[in-house]
């Protein structure tokens, strides 16, 4: 996956799925990305998809960034797909086999290998840290280290101009999870 | 200084924009996949001097705006379809009465409750035709953010204008969609207020047209006391059966939008000047439907796009000139009935044929499934799209 990073930040654009339940916090954790993005200058479609329950099922966020127009906002082809549940996992396997790297959770998923998989415990790490709610921020910091589809101080940012004083646990969880990536 | 660029959501610019364009007044009863503008007014109006209304059922919500605005506010709701359906029978009186107002309904799969979460363009008939007897509303639809800041504040416009409801339509996609947008300034984007009366109180008629087709109103609690009815009624707005008023009210409901179609049809066309093949799209379709049409052209295929972004009045004009020179037309929405590609057809006449590309099971039209219809359309045997 290192060898990827380099090459990803001179794309011109980027595509990117957040999967997992609802209540995880994957709508907020695109927005951040995206708010990201347009600190860099790029322009942003943010979209997402959820059953009628704000708690379980199946919750997916989309971002995609783009120098130029984005036309169609819905992801084709995924640079990197976050799945944060099994059903997350399962529904997005078909793609690892085609190449698209997936960081998943291996709390709620169970652990496994194959190409493209890369697998941390990210929900454990969380309640670790005092609380299992920041998942989604540490589950970004590994996707941003992973891809570098922005940068990691940009994202610094955006969750403190989002969670001012109360940003110190999003910011430590970032930061864990972009060494659980670095570290690998 | 750099102009501000937000993440912002449909909702969220539709909210926004209503009170950039002098809303003050909202009334509603939250329905997803509308629920954030009723959430964010809750939270924004107050702080302006605005009202903000949770009321008992959409029935309440529309005739709060509609009474808001006899008393002179720009005033409005959001809805989806359950709720818009309820709001029909006030929504006519504000025909009837022609009370300026603006009814966002952001479009869900149906009927009925239907799938809550799910995008559609299936109401596009219910916005026309919703409420029973002969009357016209506007109907507009965005594709994008910035076209739900835009036309939110075009709805105000026309509403205030032409004394009539404008109902604003996104799908359920371009409602919850997020994007980078750069927010207009104050003063950036015309606002017009509704004309008032400026003769003597005694001689104000509420109905008694000018020669632009409209009439001026004047606000409950003023000097100028006048007469709503949801009946039918002569220039002072007291009920009138006699036949020869019925004529000239209902020609005259009518005719304020006639008078001014090339105003309210607002269109966007891209690459339709070397085109062979013409889609007519709307809302989040347009993206699908433009992304489509690049594509085909790599492959040799040139499709042009108009996008309506007012549905009614139908745009006709302009997608009959547009159609007079190609061989086929498509039209994809997100509905089984082509309620889109039906007007169209009506438009073109029926010896031109129309693709359609029609889907109604909650999820959205891809580019591919445009472009594989498009490509076998044109090779008449069936071809993969690929990619």
């Amino acid at each position: 996956m290192k060898a990827g990073v380099e090459m990803k930040k001179s794309q011109k654009r980027h595509e990117i799925i957040l999967a997992g339940t609802g209540g995880q916090g994957l709508v907020l954790a695109g927005i951040l990305l995206g708010e990201a993005a347009i600190l860099e200058g790029r322009n942003v479609a943010q979209t997402q998809s959820y059953g009628v329950a704000s708690r379980g099922g199946l919750s997916l966020a989309e971002v995609i960034m783009d120098r130029d127009e984005i036309i169609f906002q819905q992801v084709q082809n995924p640079d990197i797909i976050l799945a944060l549940t099994q059903e997350a996992l399962d529904k997005f396997r078909p793609e690892a086999q085609k190449g698209v790297p997936i960081l998943f959770d291996t709390t709620l998923a169970k652990a496994e290998d194959g190409a493209s998989l890369s697998g941390h415990p990210f929900t454990r790490i969380a309640s670790d840290l005092g609380n299992t709610s920041a998942v989604n921020m540490l589950a970004l910091g590994a996707l941003c280290a992973a891809t570098g589809v922005v940068d990691i101080q940009s994202l610094a940012r955006v969750i403190e101009k989002r969670f001012k004083a109360k940003a110190d646990l999003s910011l430590q969880a970032l930061y864990r999870g972009m060494e659980l990536v670095r570290g690998a | 200084m750099g102009r501000e660029i937000k993440l912002m959501q449909g909702n969220q610019a539709i909210s926004e924009a209503a009170i950039y364009a002098g809303a003050r007044f909202y009334a509603g009863y939250p329905i997803t996949p509308s629920s954030e503008i009723a959430e964010i007014c809750s939270r924004v109006l107050p702080t302006i001097g605005g009202i903000f209304l949770q009321m008992e059922d959409e029935i309440a919500s529309i005739a709060a705006v509609v009474g808001a605005s006899l008393a002179g506010a720009k005033a409005f709701t959001a809805t989806s379809g359950p709720g818009f359906s309820l709001m029909q029978e006030n929504l006519g009186l504000a025909v009837m009465g022609e009370v300026p107002c603006v009814i966002v309904n952001v479009q869900r799969a149906g009927p009925s409750t239907g799938l809550a979460t799910k995008p559609s363009q299936s109401d596009i008939m219910q916005l026309r035709w919703g409420r029973h007897g002969d009357q016209t509303v506007i109907a507009l639809c965005p594709a994008s953010v910035r076209e739900c800041f835009e036309l939110t504040v075009k709805a105000f416009n026309f509403a205030e204008k032409f004394r009539v409801p404008v109902i604003l339509a996104p799908d359920e996609i371009v409602g919850h969609m997020r994007e980078s947008f750069e927010v207009p300034r104050a003063g950036e984007l015309e606002i017009i207020d509704r004309k008032k009366p400026s003769c003597p109180p005694d001689q104000y008629l509420p109905f008694e047209a000018e020669v632009d087709g409209i009439a001026p109103l004047a606000a409950y609690g003023g000097d100028h006391v006048f007469h709503i009815t949801s009946s039918m009624h002569g220039p002072n707005g007291y009920a009138n059966n006699n036949p020869q008023n019925a004529s000239w009210r209902v020609e005259q409901l009518h005719r304020k939008i006639d008078l001014h179609r090339d105003e309210i049809c607002l269109t966007k066309t891209f690459d339709t000047e070397d085109m062979d093949v013409l889609m007519v799209t709307i809302g989040a379709t347009t993206r699908s439907g433009r992304a489509a049409a690049l594509e085909a052209r790599k492959r040799g295929v040139k499709v042009g796009v108009l996008q309506l972004l007012t549905l009614w009045p139908f745009p006709e004009k302009e997608v009959a000139a547009l159609a007079r020179d190609v061989d086929t037309v498509v039209v994809p929405e997100m509905n089984y009935s082509g309620q889109i590609a039906g007007e169209v057809q009506r438009v073109v006449g029926t010896e031109k044929e129309i693709l359609r590309v029609n889907r109604y099971n909650g999820t959205i039209i891809t580019p591919r499934d445009i472009l594989e219809s498009i490509l076998e359309s044109r090779s008449g045997q069936s071809v993969r799209a690929g990619g």
